[in-house]
């Protein structure tokens, strides 16, 4: 079973979707931070960083850097209309006190009840880190996961139970995955979307928690590449 | 009346009282705000035995790295020490140095907290994770919480852009990140900044930092490492 599944890169594309409107909303490392270039034309985000920045812009150009404007990825940045600077604690009011409508946070595991496990592989060498994931996994109002259906050496990533450090529990609402998009209910899971090609017995056989999902369940969109 | 003068004239005057064991906060998050030249002269000063508080744990020789490279620090309170904190991994790794890792923004609260007088308050974040344990746990309006204490040090050492002569501080953009909290969260506070500007030139309004937080100013070129 060697057949495509869809890039890092358009995980990110379909992730977009998923933000309304004039939402604000924060992207952590790896596949969420590359959503922000997938935002439809026409739609407004106030991208916000946890360094104390509501309504970050694309990526600055070469030669336009100024790395006091800087992403949580310490990526130069620069600012939409609208936005606005402030402290460290004021930029955690807004993840932890509910304040942001969406965040997108990437993956090691996700539970059938939503628990998320995100900053450290068991055994791995070195600290680990937290950063700002468990404030922003608690207070998101939405919470998106992005991440590859199944690990590096083909592992399930989507459990009954984590086994890896949680992040936070019963957190995530929709997992946006290479093959599938899932939204945690208090129902279980439900398989809203499959890979372009994949049938939704295989994505099952590639998910630990049963997937709950009724008639033709709709392909993902996938045109980046 | 006017207040004692709060400047001095080298970064190597500001840091001479620092001594074994002390703690210090850093300011500065991802290569922006860091008091570099504050961290060099406490390098240079080779004050050992350090209980620090800082996001990260430096990017090779540059931020904190300098002083982990130097050995001089013991303990650390970190919410991300970094892939680049090259020589605290190390001596992590072989069990040389203390860390406490920390969510981010309950590393704020807490420093809020001690700053604004508040021994302890309940939080919702790390509750069912690493990071929960060995604390008392409380259900408040049905929601599982965990109690978490505030954190103070002796010193905290900050970047801003400008002050004026009383230490009233601005920062610039995304360099502003951890250090007014920690300004409010330590017995004396050291400020590098780019430019000293007469008491009365900072408009009030736009004073994110007041001179009350603040004890000891050098005006120096910023340094970055990026």
């Amino acid at each position: 079973m060697s057949k495509p599944r869809l890039t890092r890169e358009q995980i990110a594309q379909r992730a977009a979707l998923e933000l309304p409107d004039g939402a604000c909303v924060n992207l952590g490392w790896g596949i969420p931070n590359l959503t922000a270039a997938y935002v439809p034309k026409g739609i407004t985000i106030y991208f916000h960083s946890e360094n104390g920045i509501l309504g970050m812009g694309p990526r600055a150009k070469k030669g336009e850097e100024d790395f006091d404007l800087v992403d949580a990825m310490k990526v130069p940045v620069t600012l939409i209309p609208g936005a606005s600077f402030f402290a460290q604690e004021a930029a955690h009011v807004m993840t932890r006190g509910g304040h942001l409508d969406v965040c997108m946070l990437g993956g090691l595991q996700v539970s059938e009840k939503g628990d998320l496990a995100n900053w450290r592989v068991p055994g791995a060498k070195g600290a680990g880190g937290i950063g700002g994931a468990m404030d922003i996994a608690v207070g998101a109002r939405r919470l998106i996961v992005t991440m590859e259906h199944t690990s590096k050496d083909g592992a399930r990533k989507i459990v009954k139970r984590c086994d890896y450090p949680l992040t936070a529990v019963e957190c995530v609402d929709t997992i946006v995955t290479d093959l599938a998009v899932i939204d945690v209910t208090p129902d279980g899971l439900q398989l809203r979307e499959v890979a372009p090609g994949f049938t939704p017995e295989e994505v099952q056989a590639l998910t630990e928690p049963k997937l709950h999902y009724s008639g033709k369940v709709p392909e993902m969109l996938a045109s980046a590449r | 009346m006017t207040r004692k003068s709060k400047i001095f004239s080298t970064v190597d005057e500001i840091v001479a009282d620092i001594r074994d064991g002390a703690s210090i906060m850093f300011g500065g998050f991802g290569g922006a705000g860091f008091p570099n030249n504050l961290i060099q002269g406490l390098a240079r000063k080779g004050a050992k035995n350090l209980s620090v508080i800082s996001n990260n744990c430096g990017t090779g020789d540059g931020e904190l790295g300098i002083l982990f490279k130097n050995r001089q620090i013991r303990r650390v309170t970190a919410a991300f020490p970094g892939p680049g904190a090259t020589y605290f991994q190390e001596q992590f790794d072989k069990g040389e140095v203390e860390l406490e890792l920390v969510p981010q923004g309950i590393l704020c609260e807490r420093m809020r907290a001690h700053g604004a007088g508040i021994p302890a308050f309940f939080s919702p974040v790390g509750v069912g994770t690493d990071v929960a344990k060995g604390k008392e746990e409380r259900v408040i309006r049905g929601k599982r919480h965990i109690l978490e204490e505030s954190i103070g040090a002796d010193y905290a050492f900050i970047k801003a852009h400008r002050a004026d002569a009383l230490g009233n501080l601005v920062f610039r953009k995304g360099a502003r990140n951890f250090n007014p909290v920690m300004a409010t969260a330590a017995k004396t506070t050291l400020v590098e900044v780019e430019e000293i500007v007469e008491v009365g030139s900072l408009d009030p309004e736009a004073i994110v930092t007041p001179f009350i937080f603040v004890h000891r100013i050098v005006v120096v070129q910023g340094l970055r490492y990026v």
